[in-house]
């Protein structure tokens, strides 16, 4: 039983972590109707940029204050991709109104292109650590039921914790605030939001500034975890089948999505990898996913789309 | 009027009722058409009229009653076979193959009589070709007689309205149906246009003895080509019979005028 | 464009429905094909061959049966490196476990497997469309991912994955030199052209138009949405497996599964979308185009 507790509850924490990553993609969908591919390059990008200022600012201004570097590093790094934002509205979404899903889609995985691109010539390709002082100790809890206590990662912890606060916090904001509605509207029907007054630019600059204040608290938690390296950009590619679980247009389907894979796959790999030869864990969560969507292809709290004839 | 002689009931629609979530689309409508009959179906917007030919169509099911057609009854309708039977429709809000130009649309709705199979349309030889060939001059014939020859190549996106419902026609034409389901085949044209399209809806009438179900919202169209007519108002039925009949009904009158209180 | 297209009355409709109606057009493909076969063999370089026209016509060739599924059936897929990977692996296994299997036989039969691998694949696509399919795709591609690098069976035992093929034979004739792999490789792109081109020309492909454009629509016609998206994903994934097969055999020789990852599946959409979704002879413009950008960079 302990062993099983274990692999369950790391898999709500990972499931934690890459609901973080898919609230990007909702984020996105629900306020412009695009699909981002770019959120994994995001990721990176932006966990790059974290990880690069903090080295330099002790080195260029010479302050060693730990909290006080990182705190100036992320709010750099947020800088940087508010200035993201609002390049791709400029030069990509707001020539792209209203055009066909493939297309956005496409113009989507040419802003990753290019992000991997361009974040590796001003950052640098090699593998960078990021610390924010997220307890790296394992803990072990409750010692007297199960002998030796069920192992906890307390970085895993502390990163589920943030990412429920944010993730409640977002939802909040979509369902409460004025500007959720106005995005949900530009989600609908870029033109229709745009005739009755929405200004469609600076609410795609803030969307796309919040996915990626999303983006740089994910890259610095998983970044914190795994290193910042390529690889990370491909961490996106998990979150897709959480996306899909949850349905596209759903915040607190991100999170339900999430934590159903993240628990789904750990504890595959570690009763049904064997069987299969192991490795299992990059394709079981798609697996998963597309059993899902055959049952209900709108996901768990996707809309329903009808076709009126 | 249609000038062929009316014959038997052909489509006997019994007990239909359809509702999406709370909202009751259609109540216990019961009606018949008989063949070679001009049958319209009338009343004010969001009455159901729509809602009823999807339901022969398959497009959608009803939760309560039965479709009888040529004797046979079903509880809801299978869009496919629908089609195989010899039912055929034109949209609304139009719903041609906006990829495509107007001979590859209407040569779609030929697709139910190509039988040759995959490998031989890939090599396109003997039987493929001249498949092909036998079918393009069948749409060819439709397209002169719907007048649209100059548009042929054209993608159906770039013509306007009234000549899109022309190629919407047509594709139904080309199913060679039994019945045609219309679906407001004159919305939005001006008294040319739909003159025009009387003259083609009377003379598939006349020529091929295609029975017409019609949706139209021109009292003087529905008053002077169909033999009877259905009136629909919220889902429910209130008149069947002769447009005159129809015409002095007074629910009919008041469900389209009001009445004063 | 650059030539006049009136004046060319058609007297019959077989004349119209061909499928370079106007008579520049044909001349001029003709024209390409013959200088393609006769003329660049002797002009080009062996590096020319072998970095820049064996992939330009294999690319093109998966691009091609790309386009019938995204293009004109209006399918996403995101999976296409691992229908390749499945043609090609499904090749070499053919070759080297069946005495006496012909190259040609291997390669196509590869793309055999490849189309019962999308068929399964496809199944999804009957329930769910767009961007929801297209994640499901990636279901493939990762599954096919694990499955080469895992399963020993299908790599023959080798243990990353990682095979490669002997000399290629071909009735007789040894395909060795870079020339003889350019006309080996032309001689498939020029017939699978061909036969997608009518195919697409013909119901089947306005059936599959058909369900592009208005799902809805097309059932109440009488097309069938299961024929018809299944038959995209089979005919679409047979030619991406028979080019996975060349890829393989003809230009790599040796190969492990991440030849065929999801960048391959994503430049390929690229090639797809760039040279105009629903154009055969755009399969070939935009592979021209990216194989060259891709070579200079």
């Amino acid at each position: 039983m302990g062993p099983f507790l274990e692999t369950l509850i790391g898999g709500l924490m990972t499931g934690m972590l890459y609901s973080l990553v898919a609230l990007g993609f909702v984020l996105i969908f629900k306020a412009s109707g695009v699909f981002n591919f770019a959120q994994g390059a995001m990721v990176l990008f932006a966990a790059l940029a974290m990880a690069r200022f903090a080295e330099w600012i002790p080195a260029l201004l010479g302050i060693e204050h730990k909290v006080l570097v990182n705190l100036m590093a992320f709010i750099l790094a947020m800088g940087v991709m508010i200035m993201l934002a609002w390049v791709v509205e400029r030069f990509v979404l707001g020539k792209l109104v209203n055009q066909e899903g493939v297309t956005l889609l496409m113009a989507t995985l040419g802003i990753t292109y290019f992000m991997d691109g361009f974040g590796q010539t001003v950052f640098g390709s090699d593998i960078y650590k990021i610390d924010v002082g997220l307890p790296k100790e394992p803990m072990f809890l409750l010692e007297d039921v199960f002998q030796g206590g069920i192992l906890v990662n307390q970085e895993e912890l502390s990163a589920a914790i943030i990412a429920a606060a944010l993730v409640a916090l977002l939802a909040a904001f979509f369902q409460y605030t004025g500007t959720g509605r106005a995005l949900r509207a530009v989600a609908d029907d870029h033109q229709a939001a745009q005739s009755i007054g929405i200004p469609l630019e600076r609410i795609w600059v803030i969307v796309w500034s919040v996915a990626g204040f999303v983006a740089l608290v994910a890259g610095i938690i998983w970044g914190s975890k795994l290193g910042v390296q390529f690889s990370l950009s491909q961490v996106a590619l998990k979150a897709l089948p959480v996306v899909i679980l949850g349905g596209l247009t759903s915040v607190p389907g991100a999170i339900v999505g999430g934590l159903i894979i993240g628990v789904g796959e750990k504890l595959s790999e570690v009763y049904i990898g064997p069987m299969l030869g192991g490795g299992i864990e990059i394709w079981f969560a798609y697996a998963l996913a597309l059993l899902f969507l055959l049952v209900r292809p709108q996901g768990l709290y996707g809309e329903k789309i009808i076709d009126r004839v | 009027m249609s000038r062929r002689s009316i014959g038997e009931v052909m489509l006997d629609v019994k007990n239909i009722s359809l509702s999406f979530g709370g909202v009751k689309a259609l109540t216990d409508i019961s009606f018949n058409v008989r063949e070679h009959e001009i049958r319209a179906i009338i009343g004010p917007n969001g009455a159901g009229k729509s809602s009823m030919l999807n339901c022969i169509n398959g497009v959608y099911t009803p939760q309560q009653g039965s479709i009888t057609f040529r004797g046979k009854t079903f509880d809801h309708m299978n869009s496919r076979e629908v089609a195989e039977m010899g039912i055929a429709r034109t949209f609304q809000n139009l719903a041609l193959f906006k990829g495509m130009n107007v001979i590859d649309n209407i040569m779609s709705g030929r697709n139910l009589k190509m039988k040759t199979n995959i490998f031989q349309q890939a090599l396109r030889i003997g039987a493929a070709e001249r498949e092909e060939q036998a079918h393009r001059e069948v749409v060819e014939r439709i397209i002169d007689f719907l007048e649209i020859q100059a548009w042929r190549k054209t993608p159906v996106a770039r013509l306007p309205y009234g000549l899109q419902k022309r190629v919407d026609l047509g594709r139904a034409l080309a199913m060679e149906p039994q019945v045609l389901l219309l679906d407001e085949p004159m919305a939005g044209m001006n008294i040319e246009e739909k003159q025009d399209m009387c003259r083609f809806v009377l003379d598939v009438n006349d020529q091929f003895g295609t029975t017409i179900v019609l949706i139209e919202h021109d009292m003087g169209v529905v008053m002077d080509i169909s033999d009877r007519v259905v009136v629909l108002d919220y889902g429910k039925k209130i008149g069947d019979g002769t447009p005159d009949e129809v015409r002095s009904n007074e629910e009919v009158i008041s469900a389209y005028l009001g009445t004063s209180h | 464009m650059l030539y006049r297209e009136n004046g060319q009355f058609k007297t019959s409709y077989q004349a119209d429905q061909q499928i370079f109606p106007i008579a520049q057009d044909r001349y001029l493909i003709l024209a390409l094909i013959a200088a393609a076969a006769i003329v660049v063999p002797f002009i080009a370089s062996e590096y020319v061959f072998r970095a820049l026209l064996i992939p330009f016509l294999i690319l093109s060739l998966a691009a091609l049966g790309l386009n019938i599924l995204v293009g004109y059936c209006g399918q996403i897929s995101l999976g296409t490196g691992g229908f390749m990977a499945v043609g090609a692996y499904a090749a070499y296994n053919l070759l080297v476990r069946i005495e006496g299997m012909p190259a040609v036989v291997a390669i196509l039969l590869g793309g055999v497997f490849a189309m019962a691998f999308g068929v399964v694949f496809g199944i999804p696509s009957l329930r769910i469309k767009g961007l929801y399919l297209a994640v499901a795709t990636l279901a493939a591609q990762f599954f096919c991912d694990w499955a080469f690098l895992r399963i020993k069976w299908l790599t023959n035992d080798s243990a990353s994955g990682s095979v490669s093929v002997p000399e290629l034979m071909v009735f007789g004739w040894n395909v060795d030199t870079p020339i003889d792999k350019y006309l080996f490789c032309l001689g498939f792109v020029v017939i699978f052209a061909l036969l997608a081109k009518n195919l697409v020309r013909g119901h089947t492909g306005r059936e599959w138009m058909a369900i592009r454009d208005m799902d809805v629509a097309a059932a109440v016609i009488g097309i069938r949405p299961v024929y018809a998206k299944l038959t995209a994903f089979a005919v679409s994934s047979f030619i991406v497996g028979v080019a996975g097969a060349l890829w393989g055999f003809v230009h790599l020789g040796s190969w492990e599964p991440a030849a065929f990852n999801i960048t391959r599946s994503f430049d390929l959409l690229f090639m797809v979308i760039i040279g105009g979704l629903g154009s055969i002879m755009g399969s070939f413009f935009r592979r021209g185009l990216y194989c060259d950008r891709a070579h200079r960079a």
